[in-house]
């Protein structure tokens, strides 16, 4: 039991990114991929990158603005998770859309700018994936972190891509690039510590309203029973362990 | 595998042969809808084999009166009232009227085309539609000299259409033709498809097929038409003016910045097929464009 304590939130990772792919291959068994299955698999895959990636940055400002420790351990999951989604909607482009049709493709690719940051972003989420092993971070050492600072790049491209594809209504994807920008935005220094002096203040000021609670309870129970000695403060200065 | 078949371009000839046709939709071989000398003619052309299954044509729509997302506009229109309707036909014309749609389909005689319908967005369908030429209701109203274009429209009705909701869009849509489009013989008003009333999702009661411009100058669920003097400008047009002009003809060798004009799906086949220029309707419509730079005037 012990162990599913620890590892029940990346169980739940592993099952919820796989959970579309397996949504994608019950519903090509029940012919419900529309009239257009090549473009709608291409849409799906690349939606569900796209939230993968943003879940695998919203894991460094989850733990160091609001304290949420354990999804540190998520990030590489949905980071790998993002990537793989990627490589599908991308095999599905060039392969099932356009039958490697080098033809084509040039024209698909690089006459199309949605197209063009697409794989630009693919491209730059290659070489993450490819050193994502513990080995390739130990070659890398310091430049491991510096090489995997590429995923903003890759996000932010992929936010482009997205807004250049939609028709004319630009709305849905504004909101996912508002969310990566806030999620880019909280790794800044200054409003990371402005955001976590901001909450070290609320849950002092929540910690002292408490201190204060169980003083009053306490004095009230000494002038009772004056069974505690006057002279020795009932808790301990800082006193979290007294809630 | 890319090279279109003759046969495909529907002379007048094709579409009188439906023997196969009959198989399909058998049930309507007594119906009053189809005049008995088309039953007559034997054999079937290379075109009907391809005809797009009645589910896509009806499952796979862009109508963003109903929604954005092409799989949700047929369940959102179901309830679409489309009986009682009226078109009123109106602008420079000398007898302007209002026809109810009843007696439209009696006064012109319903005939079925068999057309390709080419998407901006890649992808294209074989449809066998029901309707008239546009050019028998022009000759009824009669347009006056001044007359140069045709103004169309579709319904505005946010509680039954509730894609209108969305203020993204300047509804109600409008579509427009130059007078000598309008009046080519291709240019048709729908009022079926498959031998049967036209569905809502795919814009009942009546519609628009312009098959050698992409889909979206074939306006559906029609209300009105006006004659005017100037081009009028589509919801296209004001939404998104570097990405769609007004002809909207079928071009190859015209880039949309999103999707490829140079190849297309046809809804139900693997493999792309090479675009044709006016959707493999030329030889009927380049004419009506010998001047024009396509180019600029896209």
């Amino acid at each position: 039991m012990n162990w599913l304590r620890r590892t029940w939130l990346l169980i739940l990772t592993h099952v919820g990114a796989l959970l579309p792919l397996a949504l994608l291959i019950w519903n090509s068994f029940h012919d419900e991929l529309t009239a257009n299955p090549i473009q709608y698999i291409t849409f799906r895959t690349g939606k569900t990158a796209l939230v993968l990636l943003v879940l695998a940055l919203a894991c460094t400002p989850l733990n160091t603005v609001f304290g949420f420790r354990q999804v540190v351990g998520l990030r590489k999951s949905f980071g790998l998770y993002a990537f793989l989604y990627a490589t599908l909607h991308f095999l599905t482009f060039v392969g099932l859309d356009y039958q490697f049709d080098p033809e084509l493709l040039k024209e698909a690719i690089f006459k199309k700018r949605y197209a063009l940051v697409g794989f630009a972003a693919f491209l730059t989420l290659l070489p993450l994936a490819v050193t994502s092993t513990k080995g390739w971070m130990r070659r890398l050492g310091k430049n491991w972190k510096r090489l995997h600072r590429l995923i903003y790049l890759a996000a932010l491209l992929a936010i482009v891509h997205f807004v250049w594809l939609v028709k004319s209504d630009i709305r849905e994807p504004l909101a996912y690039g508002a969310v990566v920008v806030t999620l880019l935005g909280l790794r800044l220094k200054t409003i990371r510590r402005t955001l976590v002096n901001l909450r070290e203040k609320f849950a002092s000021r929540r910690r002292g309203s408490d201190r204060e609670a169980v003083k009053k309870l306490t004095e009230a129970a000494v002038t009772r029973n004056s069974c505690l000695p006057s002279d020795r403060p009932p808790f301990s200065k800082g006193g979290t362990s007294a809630g | 595998m890319n090279k279109i078949r003759t046969s495909e371009i529907t002379p007048e000839s094709v579409y009188l042969s439906r023997r196969r046709f009959m198989e399909t939709v058998g049930a309507l071989a007594g119906s009053a809808l189809l005049p008995s000398g088309l039953l007559a003619a034997d054999g079937y052309d290379e075109l009907r084999k391809e005809l797009t299954p009645l589910k896509a044509i009806t499952s796979y729509n862009n109508f963003y009166e109903f929604s954005t997302k092409k799989d949700e506009v047929a369940p959102l229109s179901q309830q679409f009232q489309s009986s009682p309707w009226s078109v009123k036909v109106g602008g420079h014309v000398s007898k302007p009227a209002t026809f109810d749609i009843d007696d439209l389909r009696k006064r012109f005689p319903q005939e079925e085309r068999i057309y390709r319908l080419r998407c901006v967005e890649g992808w294209s369908m074989v449809i066998p539609w029901m309707g008239f030429p546009l050019a028998s209701l022009l000759k009824i109203v009669e347009p006056t000299p001044k007359a140069k274009y045709l103004r169309f429209e579709t319904l505005h009705d946010r509680k039954q259409m509730p894609g209108q909701k969305s203020g993204w869009y300047p509804w109600p849509y409008v579509e427009g033709l130059r007078m000598d489009e309008a009046m080519n013989d291709l240019a048709i008003l729908a009022t079926g498809l498959y031998g049967n009333p036209m569905p809502p999702q795919n814009g009942a009661p009546i519609r628009l097929v312009v098959p050698w411009k992409y889909g979206f100058k074939s306006i559906k669920s029609i209300v009105k038409i006006d004659l005017v003097g100037s081009q009028p400008t589509s919801l296209w047009m004001q939404s998104a003016p570097n990405e769609y002009g007004f002809y909207a003809n079928v071009n190859p060798a015209v880039d949309h910045p999103r999707w490829s004009q140079a190849s297309e799906r046809r809804i139900g086949e693997f493999f792309r097929r090479k675009t044709l220029p006016f959707n493999g309707y030329a030889d009927q419509v380049a004419h009506l464009y010998a001047r024009m730079d396509l180019r600029r005037d896209f």
